[in-house]
C-alpha cells in the first residue's frame, strides 16, 4: 500500500459549546482522488479549514505530506493547492498577475515563474486569454484559473472545495476531465468536496460521508451502495445521511460567503 | 519579487486601474476647500483673522489622509469579503508581511492622494510660508498615512461587513475630524470644544501640518510630533494584533 499524505487522527473542532467535528480519522493515500461527502453544516468545511491550516483543530493531529499543520505550517502550506468554494481571484488583475503574485508568495525561484505559469496556463486552456482582466472571465474560466494557480508550486495535494458549483454541465465535465489527467500525470492526490453525487460516483477513488461531525462511512462508491444494500451512491448517502433538509448552522464567516450564496440561488 | 513588493504592486495596480477612485476620493475635500474657503473666507476675513484657505489647507490635507486612509480598509473588507484574503493567507508568508504588503500600498495611495490636493490648493493660490518647508510636510504626510491606514486595516478586521464600516465612519471618522480644528481655530473656541479637541489626536497631526505650511501652530510642535508618534506606534499595534486575529 502506498504512503498516506493526508492523516487526520481524532481531530475535534469545538466553536464555544458546538462541536462542529467531533473525533474524526481517516487517511488518504498518495496519488487517490479522495471525496469528502456530507449535508449542510455537517462539517465539511470545518474540516477543510482545518486541512488547509485556516483553523485550528481544538484537538488531535492533522498531517500533510508527513507536515503537522499546526505546528509546521509552512511547510504544510507548500505541500497543497487549494481552490476554494468561493472564487478567490484579484478581479482588477490579469490571469497572469494573479499567477505572478501566487509564485511570489510561494517563492518560486524567478527563473522557473514563467515557464511554470505559461505551462499551467496552457494546460487549462487560458493562455491566450493571459492578458485578459479576471473580471472579464466567466465562472467556468475562473475555476480553470484557480485550478492552474493552485498547481503553481507544485503541491502534492490539490484540494476542491464544491469546484463545480453553480458551473453548467460542460464546464463540469472539462474541469473533472482536468482534475483526472493531473492525477494521472503529476501523481497529485485530490482532496474534494461536492453535493453532486454523480461527480463524487464517477471520479473518486474513495469516498469518506460526514454528517453530525462523525465520519460515518468510508470506502469506493460499489463499497458504500454495498454496505447500504442499495443501488447508487445517491441512494447508499441518503441512506445513511436521511432524507430531512438541514439547515446549515452558521459557525463562523458563512454569512459572508455572499458570492456562495448567489451562485446556490442561481442553482435553484 | 519580494512578497511584501507584490502585494504593494498589486493594490497600486488596482488604484492606477480605477480612475473613478481617483477622483471620488479627492473630489470632497477639494470641494471642501473652494465651498467653504471661498465661503466663510469672507467672514473669516472680517473677522480679522486673516486669509481663511490659508488656514483650510491643512486641515483638508489632513482630511484626504484621514478619509483616504481610513477608507482605504474597505479594501481589506472586499479582500475578506470576495476571497482574495484566503489566497494571501493560505500561502506559506507569515501575516505580518502580507499586512505590509497590502497596508504600505494603502498609504503610498493616500499619500498620493494627499499630494494632489496640496498641488490643487497651490494652483488655486495657497502658498506654502517657506518653500524650503514643503519636504517637511511631506514627511509628516507620510507619517501620517502609515498611521491612518493601519488604523484603518484594524477597524477592518474587526468588522464583518460593509455596514458596520459604515458606523465607524459615523461615530469615530466624522468626530475626529470636526473636533481636530481642521476647520476652524482653537483659539477662541468654547472650553468644551477646545477640551474635546485637545484629547484629539488628529488635533496635532493637524497642528503640526499647519506649523510647516503656514508657520503658526496652536501648541508646540514637539508636542505635536510626540503626539502622532505615540499614535503612530499606537495604530501600528492595533493593525498587527487584529489582523492576526483574523479568521476566513
Amino acid at each position: 500500500m502506498s504512503q498516506s499524505v493526508i492523516v487526520a487522527e481524532n481531530v475535534v473542532k469545538k466553536f464555544d459549546e458546538v462541536v462542529a467535528v467531533d473525533g474524526i480519522s481517516f487517511d488518504v493515500k498518495a496519488g487517490e482522488i479522495f471525496a469528502f461527502l456530507g449535508p449542510n453544516g455537517a462539517g465539511k468545511s470545518t474540516t477543510i479549514s482545518m486541512l488547509t491550516t485556516m483553523l485550528r483543530p481544538t484537538s488531535g493531529r492533522l498531517l500533510l505530506n508527513g507536515h503537522d499543520v499546526t505546528k509546521e505550517q509552512a511547510s504544510a502550506r507548500r505541500s497543497f493547492g487549494i481552490v476554494f468554494q468561493d472564487p478567490a481571484l484579484e478581479e482588477e488583475l490579469t490571469a497572469y498577475e494573479n499567477m505572478k503574485v501566487h509564485a511570489v508568495l510561494y517563492s518560486i525561484p524567478k527563473k522557473e515563474q514563467a515557464p511554470r505559469i505559461e505551462e499551467l496556463l496552457k494546460l487549462v486552456d487560458l493562455w491566450e486569454r493571459r492578458n485578459s482582466y479576471v473580471k472579464t472571465y466567466s465562472g467556468g474560466m475562473r475555476r480553470r484559473l484557480e485550478i492552474a494557480r493552485g498547481l503553481l508550486h507544485h503541491p502534492k495535494i490539490l484540494f476542491l472545495d464544491e469546484p463545480t458549483l453553480g458551473l453548467d454541465t460542460q464546464t463540469r465535465n472539462l474541469l473533472w476531465d482536468y482534475v483526472e489527467k493531473l492525477s494521472k500525470s503529476e501523481g497529485m492526490t485530490i482532496f474534494f468536496t461536492t453535493h453532486y453525487l454523480d461527480e463524487a460516483e464517477a471520479v473518486a477513488e474513495r469516498i469518506a460521508i460526514i454528517d453530525h461531525g462523525k465520519i460515518i462511512a468510508t470506502g469506493t462508491a460499489k463499497e458504500l451502495a454495498k454496505q447500504t444494500k442499495t443501488k447508487s451512491l445517491e441512494d447508499a448517502y441518503l441512506e445513511l445521511t436521511g432524507k430531512t433538509v438541514r439547515d446549515e448552522t452558521s459557525l463562523k464567516n458563512d454569512g459572508l460567503n455572499v458570492r456562495g450564496a448567489l451562485q446556490r440561488s442561481r442553482l435553484r | 519579487m519580494d512578497v511584501i513588493v507584490v502585494l504593494w504592486q498589486r493594490q497600486m495596480r488596482r488604484y492606477v486601474r480605477s480612475r473613478s477612485r481617483v477622483l471620488g476620493a479627492i473630489g470632497q475635500p477639494i470641494l471642501f476647500l473652494l465651498a467653504l474657503g471661498y465661503g466663510i473666507g469672507s467672514v473669516y476675513k472680517r473677522a480679522g483673522e486673516g486669509n481663511y484657505i490659508e488656514f483650510l489647507v491643512a486641515g483638508i490635507i489632513v482630511q484626504t489622509l484621514l478619509f483616504s486612509g481610513v477608507f482605504w480598509g474597505i479594501q481589506i473588507l472586499f479582500d475578506k469579503r470576495f476571497g482574495f484574503l484566503k489566497e494571501m493567507l493560505v500561502a506559506p508568508v507569515s501575516r505580518l508581511r502580507v499586512l505590509l504588503g497590502n497596508s504600505l500600498g494603502g498609504a503610498t495611495i493616500t499619500l498620493i492622494q494627499a499630494l494632489l490636493v496640496l498641488v490643487i490648493s497651490i494652483a488655486i493660490g495657497f502658498r506654502p510660508h517657506n518653500w524650503l518647508m514643503i519636504p517637511v510636510a511631506i514627511l509628516l504626510m507620510i507619517i501620517l498615512s502609515v498611521t491612518l491606514t493601519s488604523f484603518g486595516a484594524g477597524i477592518a478586521s474587526i468588522v464583518e461587513d460593509f455596514q458596520g464600516f459604515q458606523g465607524i465612519n459615523n461615530f469615530i471618522i466624522f468626530p475626529l475630524f470636526f473636533l481636530s480644528g481642521a476647520l476652524y481655530p482653537l483659539t477662541g473656541a468654547p472650553a468644551v470644544l477646545r477640551f474635546l479637541t485637545s484629547i484629539n489626536p488628529l488635533t496635532y497631526a493637524v497642528d503640526a501640518l499647519r506649523w510647516a505650511l503656514n508657520g503658526q501652530s496652536h501648541f508646540s510642535i514637539y508636542t505635536d510630533l510626540a503626539v502622532m508618534s505615540v499614535s503612530l506606534v499606537a495604530c501600528l499595534y492595533f493593525a498587527v494584533s487584529r489582523f492576526n486575529r483574523i479568521q476566513v
